[in-house]
């Protein structure tokens, strides 16, 4: 192919770089490494203040709404892996909860403990992950090490599961697709036994770190009123006086059966969303501990079940496939053409580790959805920047990203 | 002749669909089996027209006139304890009958209610900003006109949020194909090299499935490579490629498996 002259110019929407009035224009991103993603950050400054801030999104858009109406149901769970691929067992929960939702089934117990475990496990591998490239933005080298070192121990779990470590697709409409392996339980023991001093460790690091504490304390504060109007869910409306938990307040699967806290500080600031994460670290393990008991009273009482009965909506296990002309029929229709959900709507919010992840769906009683809405929490807690950084200053900027914990695959979706 | 196609919706269709199939519906309920939501549409049909209400999967749903829109959300924030607002978007039904159906996800933490308000509007009409009651629908009112093209009344910024600034078409219409549509195919080309060199680069291909088994310089042909520009017959010898030589690469060594450790446990 001959060569041809690359004209890309550098656009930079109707802002005009020469200005009298002593402003400055910064343009922050899309690429760089403290954005945690594709974020382009406009920012007006007056000195080192900024004035005013234009976050700007879309560098990794995907169409995942578009392409959720042109693929049946049960081929978009993949899909749904790259929104939140920190903690992409949580998206995958969501879609098939709001699926199972709409369709009206009941997942057998084994399952949902299975889901529940999954489920935990990316709360934990997210919460690390925020600590520790936080914690590397702020300039704690050591904390990104150690958070990643046990980061990699649940990554390995969940490798055994289900082969992946970042994209997941463990969970399915209708249960899971395999039973836990072997060593799982004993891993998630040693990890968990482990886990306290971990915490420990890191918070011995941070909490009377000078440095720290004047990064965080007081710098990016959201009062309640901004957190409610900007949508904001999760650690970031916790941290701002609201304890308000899903898992709690509309709990799913087993979370009914579960002890477990809610931390919340009505601090607001980014040192108070640091506490929030370090609580919910120590509560998520609280809740796999119970999880693991749940799991071994399952198998003591025999439930071996992992996919619901819905002939309609579900294939039927491996077993029948093989050896009943019926289920295979059943089968292969649903694998040709897709299960054919009935016809009306829902909305399900769920509590990944980043806050309220809502699906909406409306069918139309085809194959297809009619309409996939993906409500991800990290949109909004982009665009709470816009009123968030005036006033502050561009090293708390950084800070500020950090501890808003937002993942661009769920932003642009 | 070609095949007809119709144009309004060129989404994936069921290709097979029994005639005798009737779907069955998502069940409804009465607002009045919920004490909590039979209050809340009390308080809205005092004030405002409500066209139809029930509920459905443990949320109500509330459908009022497109202009009324501003006043039942501030009543529900200011004295229903709906405090958030947390999706609002658009459903296309323009091949039905020229309307778009908006939807505003109502959330009280109080209470531990969700409510979806909607209406309807016509193809081109625009909907009333909320953006002043509840700052996250500047963002999702901003996504709503990228996706579709509705535009929002008294909304501060009324730009595209996803697609580039200079885009053309709005994606999630049921008009616009998956792959995009014949702007989405230059609309690189034209940007980076420019309108002459579209005959040199051609059109961009967005059906990610498509693979060209004679292509070798973008899809390798594992076993059968040939050096490049060469012509593929479709006859070539296999060719078996070893990954190791036989001494070792430097620094790196042969695994031996009987002399080699295996870690049970990850976490030693």
């Amino acid at each position: 192919m001959a060569q041809v002259k690359n004209r890309l110019t550098p656009f930079f929407e109707n802002i005009t770089f020469d200005r009298d009035d002593n402003e400055l224009v910064l343009n922050f991103g899309p690429q760089h490494p403290s954005a945690h993603g594709q974020l382009r950050l406009m920012l007006h400054l007056q000195q080192e203040q900024i004035v005013k801030a234009h976050p700007d999104v879309g560098y990794l858009h995907r169409g995942m709404e578009k392409m959720a109406e042109n693929m049946i149901y049960n081929e978009f769970m993949p899909t749904t892996d790259r929104m939140d691929y920190i903690a992409s067992s949580s998206n995958n929960y969501g879609f098939a909860l709001a699926v199972e939702k709409l369709i009206g089934l009941e997942v057998p117990r084994r399952a949902k403990v299975i889901r529940m475990l999954l489920l935990e496990i990316n709360r934990l591998m997210s919460h690390l992950f925020w600590l520790a490239t936080t914690a590397l933005d702020i300039g704690a080298m050591t904390v990104f090490l150690f958070a990643f070192r046990e980061r990699e121990y649940l990554m390995d779990i969940i490798e055994g599961y289900c082969g992946a470590r970042l994209t997941h697709a463990a969970i399915r409409i209708g249960g899971v697709p395999l039973d836990i392996q072997d060593s799982f339980l004993h891993q998630l023991r040693v990890f968990l036994n482990k886990l306290p001093q971990n915490i420990k460790d890191y918070e011995d690091l941070l909490d009377s770190n000078r440095i720290w504490l004047m990064r965080m304390e007081e710098v990016g504060t959201i009062s309640t009123e901004m957190a409610l109007s900007w949508g904001c869910t999760g650690p970031m409306l916790r941290a701002s006086g609201v304890a308000w938990d899903i898992r709690k307040e509309e709990p799913y699967e087993l979370y009914d059966e579960v002890e477990f806290n809610v931390p919340f500080s009505d601090k607001g600031d980014n040192f108070a969303r640091y506490r929030v994460y370090m609580e919910e670290m120590r509560e998520s393990a609280k809740i796999l501990y119970q999880c693991i008991e749940m799991y071994e009273k399952c198998e003591k009482d025999g439930q071996t079940e992992l996919m619901a009965h819905a002939p309609k909506y579900i294939s039927a296990p491996k077993l029948d496939i093989m050896t009943q002309n019926y289920s295979l029929m059943q089968h292969f229709v649903l694998v040709t053409q897709g299960m054919r959900p009935p016809v009306g709507e829902v909305y399900v919010a769920t509590e990944s580790p980043k806050g309220e992840l809502g699906f909406y769906i409306n069918s139309q009683g085809g194959p297809y959805p009619y309409r996939l809405k993906l409500r991800a929490p990290s949109f909004w807690h982009t665009g709470i920047l816009t009123d968030l950084l005036p006033g502050h200053y561009i090293p708390d900027v950084v800070s500020i990203i950090g501890t808003t914990n937002i993942v661009f695959g769920e932003v642009d979706r | 002749m070609r095949a007809y196609k119709p144009k309004e919706n060129v989404q994936a269709k069921a290709y097979y669909t029994d005639r005798f199939y009737v779907a069955p519906q998502v069940p409804k309920s009465a607002v009045d089996t919920d004490a909590v939501f039979a209050s809340d549409l009390e308080a809205i049909k005092a004030k405002f027209e409500v066209k139809d209400a029930y509920i459905q999967v443990e949320q109500m749903v509330v459908y009022i006139n497109a202009h009324d829109i501003y006043g039942v959300l501030e009543l529900m924030r200011d004295e229903l304890a709906y405090t958030q607002l947390s999706e609002m978007s658009a459903i296309d039904w323009l091949a039905k009958d020229n309307t778009f159906e908006i939807f505003y996800q109502m959330l009280s933490m109080t209470k531990r209610k969700r409510i979806r308000v909607k209406y309807f509007i016509e193809n081109g009409q625009a909907v009333d900003s909320v953006e002043k009651l509840f700052r996250s629908a500047d963002w999702s009112e901003r996504e709503m006109f990228d996706m579709f093209g509705i535009e929002a009344n008294n909304h501060p910024f009324m730009k595209r949020i996803l697609m580039p600034y200079d885009w053309q078409g709005h994606p999630l219409l049921k008009t616009y194909p998956l792959e995009g549509d014949e702007f989405a195919a230059w609309y690189e080309v034209d940007k980076i090299y420019g309108k002459e060199a579209r005959d040199i680069i051609g059109p961009e291909l967005r059906d990610t499935a498509r693979v060209d088994r004679y292509d070798s310089e973008r899809f390798s042909r594992l076993g059968f490579e040939v050096p490049k520009g060469t012509e593929i017959t479709g006859d070539e010898e296999p060719h078996v490629e070893s990954y190791q030589e036989e001494g070792g690469v430097f620094m790196v060594t042969k695994l031996d498996k009987e002399s080699s450790k295996v870690i049970d446990d990850p976490q030693r």
